[in-house]
């Protein structure tokens, strides 16, 4: 079962899936107790919220979803599901 | 009696009745009901997948639990649901292609199908169904209570009456539509839930007076509110980061959540429902729980924190709209407990009733048995909701974490780890879900080990049983 060209596709996309929970991890992270970590009078405000919340959850929401359609656009393959689909796919 | 909030309500759950009716007459055509039922004939699209992801990671706690979290804590709750924007890409790459190719190969219409044909042992099965069967039903007994707490609020009706208007809709509902049913109503709740939110966030901007005005007046009344750490200091950003296990990485261990992950049509439908999943899970989070935090200055002293959305929206909205955007939470409840009854219910027809006590059943057979289990188990729950014990809550309070801790690890190196083997499935299943009862039951008394989620070492334990017994059994099982 591991022959299957399709899982070799489906194993690296798996790794895609990691790479892309680590760096929504790190931004998520980073900006918000990088910048939220001080008093709160001390907190700049961008469109009315506090910086690292707008880093951290606003921008790093958008900055996902561009990465997820990137990733959808030219990274993934279309594979039949079905194993009768499988001749049609040749290498 | 408040009808302008009624009538759209009201509404909802007639559209809702039709397209159960709908289902059902495309079941009645359909070649395999196991299949169709349970899932779908695995044909969903890229829309249906995304929406049917995204209404069963909510639930009662995350749209109403979740804003109520939001308004008493602050900014930093708000924070800790963004982990969940990555359920949005993160299972259905993982689990991915190589899921819906091995579960078709498999004609695996359930979790327990998968693991019986991986592991090839009825005691990695039984533990399966028995886990689903306890942990699921009391969850779901759960959010009976909630979505009968949420009518009663809108109707001032008594809490029994309400339950049994509940109980009526989820249960016909279910029985007559099957999967397909519930995920094409999944799509059209997910879609009231977005725009819902979107709507009540906005009205409650304006009722705050601005986004500065409103934290201006959170920062004056307690400066921790506008903080990542919570309105007594005490949110650690390691309590908060044990999250992304909880509900953002650790939501592939979910049987309702991996069976929609075995039902796209092809992998086009996983492409869209990738994108689409993601805006919509992040966008419903970041707008339910924004609203709880802007709900404080607005409508202080709300000591019911369930209560927070429907007051809020009860408030600042006209009464027409209020009705329909509480469809939203309400929606979200329901399409919870209907998946999750269906899982319920086809744990025991499917992976009890069919593989061992009557495997030559009938097709006429397992429908009959199939519309039975999931109405009876539906009354039980009915009847467990009416008087709510005291172990159903507290099952309920570990269901999903005990949950990841015992599949996360037999779904994910089932798939990808060639030598994981049924020795190592069954301790990380017994490993993971004992550690967590266990851990439970410190954290309960003496605080949270090490300062993070209950569920964080109970998956990394569940891991290492996995590895270590697999390797120790190998050469036993690759004799056998």
């Amino acid at each position: 079962m591991g022959k299957d060209r399709r899982f070799r596709i489906a194993h690296s996309e798996a790794l895609i899936g990691v790479v892309l929970a680590l760096i929504n991890f790190l931004w998520w992270y980073g900006f918000a107790y990088g910048l939220g970590n001080k008093s709160p009078d001390e907190y700049s405000y961008i469109l009315g919220f506090p910086a690292w919340f707008f880093w951290s959850c606003i921008i790093g929401f958008i900055v996902m979803v561009i990465l997820v359609i990137v990733v959808v656009k030219f990274l993934l393959t279309d594979v039949p599901l079905d194993d009768e689909g499988r001749e049609e796919q040749s290498e | 009696m408040n009808w302008d909030v009624l009538v759209p309500l009201v509404l909802f759950l007639v559209i809702i009745f039709l397209i159960g009716i709908w289902s059902n007459k495309k079941l009645s055509q359909s070649k395999s009901f196991l299949a169709d039922y349970f899932v779908g004939s695995r044909e969903l699209g890229g829309l249906v997948l995304a929406m049917t992801m995204v209404a069963t990671y909510g639930s009662a706690s995350s749209f109403l639990g979740g804003p109520g979290a939001a308004y008493s804590i602050g900014l930093g709750w708000v924070l800790l649901a963004m982990t969940q924007v990555a359920t949005g890409y993160f299972v259905l790459l993982i689990l991915g292609k190589k899921f819906a190719i091995v579960t078709r190969r498999y004609k695996a219409v359930t979790l327990t199908d998968f693991l019986k044909e991986r592991y090839q042992s009825s005691t990695v099965v039984i533990l399966a169904a028995f886990s689903i069967i306890i942990f699921l039903f009391s969850a779901m007994a759960a959010q009976w209570i909630g979505g009968a707490y949420l009518i009663e609020s809108i109707t001032g009706l008594s809490y029994t009456s309400a339950l049994f208007i509940f109980a009526i809709a989820v249960l016909v509902y279910v029985v007559i539509g099957g999967f397909r049913a519930v995920s094409v109503t999944d799509t059209l709740q997910g879609i009231v839930m977005f725009f819902g939110t979107l709507l009540l966030l906005i009205g409650v901007i304006i009722a705050g007076g601005g986004l500065d005005q409103i934290f201006t007046d959170l920062t004056n009344e307690n400066p921790n509110l506008v903080t990542p750490y919570g309105n007594d200091g005490n949110l650690s950003a390691l309590y908060v980061s044990s999250f992304w296990i909880l509900v953002g990485v650790g939501v592939i261990g979910l049987p309702q959540v991996a069976v929609r992950a075995m039902s796209y049509r092809d992998s086009r439908s996983m492409h869209r429902a990738l994108i689409i999943g993601t805006i919509v899970v992040g966008f419903i989070m970041l707008n339910m729980h924004l609203i709880g935090v802007f709900a404080r200055p607005v409508l202080p002293g709300i000591e019911v924190a369930d209560q927070v959305i429907p007051l809020i929206a009860l408030e600042v909205l006209p009464g027409w709209l209020a009705g329909l955007v509480l469809a939203a939470p309400l929606a979200a409840i329901m399409s919870t407990v209907d998946s999750l009854l269906l899982l319920v219910s086809s744990s025991v027809v499917k992976d009890v009733y069919v593989n061992y006590i009557k495997p030559e059943a009938t097709r006429k057979n397992v429908q009959n048995v199939s519309f039975s289990v999931t109405a009876i188990i539906g009354i039980i729950v009915f009847l467990l909701a009416i008087e709510p014990p005291e172990f159903i809550i507290f099952l309920n309070l570990f269901a999903f974490g005990g949950l990841e801790a015992a599949f996360i690890w037999p779904v994910v190196l089932g798939l990808y780890w060639q030598d994981g083997n049924k020795y190592g499935a069954i301790a990380s299943m017994i490993t993971g879900i004992g550690s967590y009862i266990g851990i439970h039951f410190y954290n309960e008394a003496y605080g949270n080990l090490l300062g993070v989620h209950t569920v964080t070492l109970p998956v990394f334990l569940s891991l290492f049983a996995f590895v270590l017994f697999s390797m120790a059994f190998r050469k036993k099982s690759q004799v056998a």
